[in-house]
């Protein structure tokens, strides 16, 4: 499953002593994090960790207060979300951001339009979709032209993420891709997401689905109360574990990263 | 939504493979099934007016007639045709009727009492239509106020510039040979064959190298079977339309002789290839059917989208000014009430009619054209047949509600088919 040959590379993309407040709200405080390339790296925490605060500051929607932000070892900024796609970082959100009434095509390239002069160039952009496609291995599409409205949650996921991938980015965020998916179609996300770790992006999934991560991720961060508790190889905990790092910041056999101070009278 | 899609067996190189004709037919009619009907109601209903009004009456069918017809619905097609950049964002632009009126006004003034040269009252005159449509997409797009209610005040202060302009009681007449022949004076056979042949042959060759790309890429494409049909079909019906303008109709031809294409045609068809180029083929069209369809997913796409929303104003407006100036070709003069009474609701009706939707996101530009000609033949058919005006308006009025209604539930049905 793992990417074994990537396993102890450079991280592509690291964020060190984050800090992130909101007026008097401290969202993140002195946050590390890491995404390897061929790596799916689990963003896990409770309701209101900090997990969409994180990706909105990597994303470059939220500007960092401060702390280090490092892609491919040298230090950025992002201001915005351009900057985070001029450096190959893309999101895609839970709520997806597709056009019912546009085509498959028409989505991925939404914004960012091929075209010779003023004209489209619908089919250059066409055939560059397929291939993308045809790359992830996305066998559930009946057609190009098919309208975002007819698909399903599943294959709407595959799209946003097809479309994510099409610029040749080497970060990719998925919040939450199989929240509103039936079994077969989590299936084949998950699947999905495996593929793009196995063909060398570094994948940062945000899941509240613990079986969902312990069956694709390569590491699992869990964030807690706006701090990183602990950042693990997935194959080094179990899920009880897991689920003990999300809710009380700390597990035993997993050395965590939380200051002793932080969860006084949460422990118990 | 619950299909399984897993066990597809397809591989991706079918993505992009052509259909035959018998599934290019079977996919037609899922679609329509599925909701997507888009222009077929505008095209039937046409169809049985025509049958019917030529029964009943006919006179309807004879050349003067069907001359009469077109350049009686050209104004609302023209305005139609900015509506729907309007109404494919989901917004509403009630002020372009008597925006069409300020800028007949404007242009009657200045030709007639100052005595300026056509291209330049005209040119002021399209400005005036930019300007309106400016501040129109100013207010609804930047400071975020409803479009209806934007418009709605805008159609009342527009009713008292043309009053200003205009005079109470007044009346400008416009004498310009060149603004007078718009809706009076018809192209000459030979001519009329000629715009014909070419822009027959432009579109069949635009159609097949298309087609022909497409393929040469390994991509889908229409079978050639349906492209042949569709040029030959429009080349029949236009070819008619030219031999059948092309007659005499003139009472007495011995002192008027009046035949040909009205030069308002070729005008509508410049503005159709002109804006549905602009919507189909261009960045800034995919950008507009994008808001229309979810404004979010396009901000975020890094699309502008208080931009987005002035421009469709900008060029309703614009549009809105051309209807006015071929409105006042056709009246001969510009009185107070130009571009008031059913001016506004019969161009609304025209795009709805036309297969637009009221809910955004859905339309095209010949979707004026074909709901406009619906809306003329009523308008045009029921006069012959003797009706009042008020029977006439109650009668647009119950077919404009049908066509929404049409609207409304085939998007209903398309939620219901996952097609939206």
């Amino acid at each position: 499953m793992t990417a074994n040959a990537t396993e102890n590379g450079a991280p592509i993309l690291q964020l060190r002593g984050i800090n992130k407040s909101f007026g008097p709200v401290h969202d993140l405080k002195q946050v590390n994090f890491a995404a390897y390339p061929g790596q799916v790296t689990a963003l896990v925490g409770d309701n209101g960790a900090g997990k969409s605060t994180l990706i909105k500051c990597i994303g470059g929607i939220h500007p960092i207060d401060s702390g280090e932000f490092l892609f491919e070892g040298r230090q950025v900024t992002v201001h915005g979300p351009r900057d985070a796609s001029a450096l190959g970082i893309e999101i895609v959100y839970q709520d997806l951001a597709l056009c019912d009434n546009l085509d498959v095509v028409q989505n991925m390239f939404l914004g960012r339009e091929q075209r010779t002069s003023i004209v489209l160039d619908e089919a250059t952009m066409e055939d560059r979709a397929a291939k993308t496609l045809k790359s992830l291995s996305v066998r559930t599409l009946r057609s190009t032209r098919q309208l975002v409205a007819s698909l399903s949650g599943g294959q709407r996921q595959t799209v946003a993420i097809a479309k994510a991938v099409l610029w040749n980015s080497k970060v990719v965020i998925l919040d939450e891709p199989t929240a509103a998916l039936g079994v077969a179609q989590t299936e084949q996300v998950l699947a999905l997401v495996r593929r793009l770790a196995d063909q060398g992006l570094a994948v940062i999934l945000i899941s509240h689905n613990l079986v969902d991560v312990f069956q694709v991720s390569d590491r699992i961060a869990a964030l807690y109360l706006g701090q990183l508790a602990a950042e693990v190889k997935a194959s080094d905990v179990r899920q009880p574990q897991v689920v003990e790092l999300i809710t009380t910041g700390r597990t035993e056999g997993v050395e965590s990263e939380l200051p002793t101070s932080v969860d006084e009278g949460v422990t118990a | 939504m619950s299909a399984p899609t897993v066990d597809v067996p397809e591989s991706p190189a079918e993505l992009t493979r052509s259909p035959s004709l018998g599934e290019y037919f079977r996919s037609y009619l899922d679609r329509v099934r599925g909701g997507d009907i888009g222009s077929l109601p505008a095209v039937l209903g046409l169809v049985v007016l025509v049958i019917v009004f030529s029964i009943l009456r006919p006179v309807f069918l004879s050349e003067g007639n069907f001359a009469n017809l077109l350049t009686q619905g050209a104004p609302i097609v023209v305005i139609a045709m900015g509506l729907v950049f309007v109404l494919l964002l989901g917004e509403i632009d009630l002020s372009a009727g008597f925006a069409s009126g300020v800028c007949a006004a404007v242009l009657a003034t200045l030709l007639t009492d100052w005595g300026w040269s056509w291209p330049l009252a005209v040119a002021v005159s399209l400005l005036t239509g930019l300007a309106i449509g400016t501040a129109i997409g100013t207010l609804v797009a930047r400071v975020g106020i409803p479009s209806f209610v934007v418009t709605l005040a805008a159609f009342l202060a527009f009713q008292g510039m043309v009053l200003l302009i205009i005079g109470q009681g007044g009346n400008v007449p416009i004498r310009d040979e060149v603004i007078l022949a718009i809706e009076n004076k018809n192209l000459p056979p030979l001519w009329g064959w000629i715009l014909w042949a070419v822009s027959m042959g432009a579109f069949a060759a635009v159609v097949l190298m298309r087609a022909q790309r497409r393929r040469s890429k390994g991509l889908s494409a229409e079978p050639i079977a349906i492209l042949g049909l569709k040029v030959g079909g429009l080349a029949l019906l236009t070819g008619i339309g030219v031999y059948v303008l092309n007659l005499e109709r003139s009472r007495n031809p011995a002192v008027v002789s009046l035949k040909g294409v009205p030069w308002v045609v070729p005008i509508i068809l410049v503005l159709l290839v002109i804006l549905t180029f602009v919507l189909m083929r261009t960045a800034y069209g995919r950008h507009v059917y994008a808001v229309g369809g979810n404004a979010e997913a396009a901000r975020r796409a890094g699309i502008k989208v208080p931009n987005i929303r002035t421009s469709v104003f900008m060029i309703g407006s614009t549009m809105a000014a051309i209807g006015g100036i071929i409105a006042a070709s056709r009246a001969n003069s510009v009185d107070p009430n130009a571009g008031g009474s059913n001016t506004l609701l019969y161009a609304v009706g025209a795009a709805v009619i036309g297969g637009t939707s009221l809910f955004g996101g859905k339309g095209k530009v010949r979707d004026a054209i074909l709901g406009g000609a619906v809306i003329a033949v009523i308008d045009n058919g029921m006069g012959l047949l003797g009706y009042s005006a008020g029977i006439k308006y109650i009668v647009t009025g119950l077919v404009l509600l049908i066509a929404a209604s049409v609207d409304a539930l085939a998007r209903k049905r398309a939620h219901a088919t996952g097609r939206a």
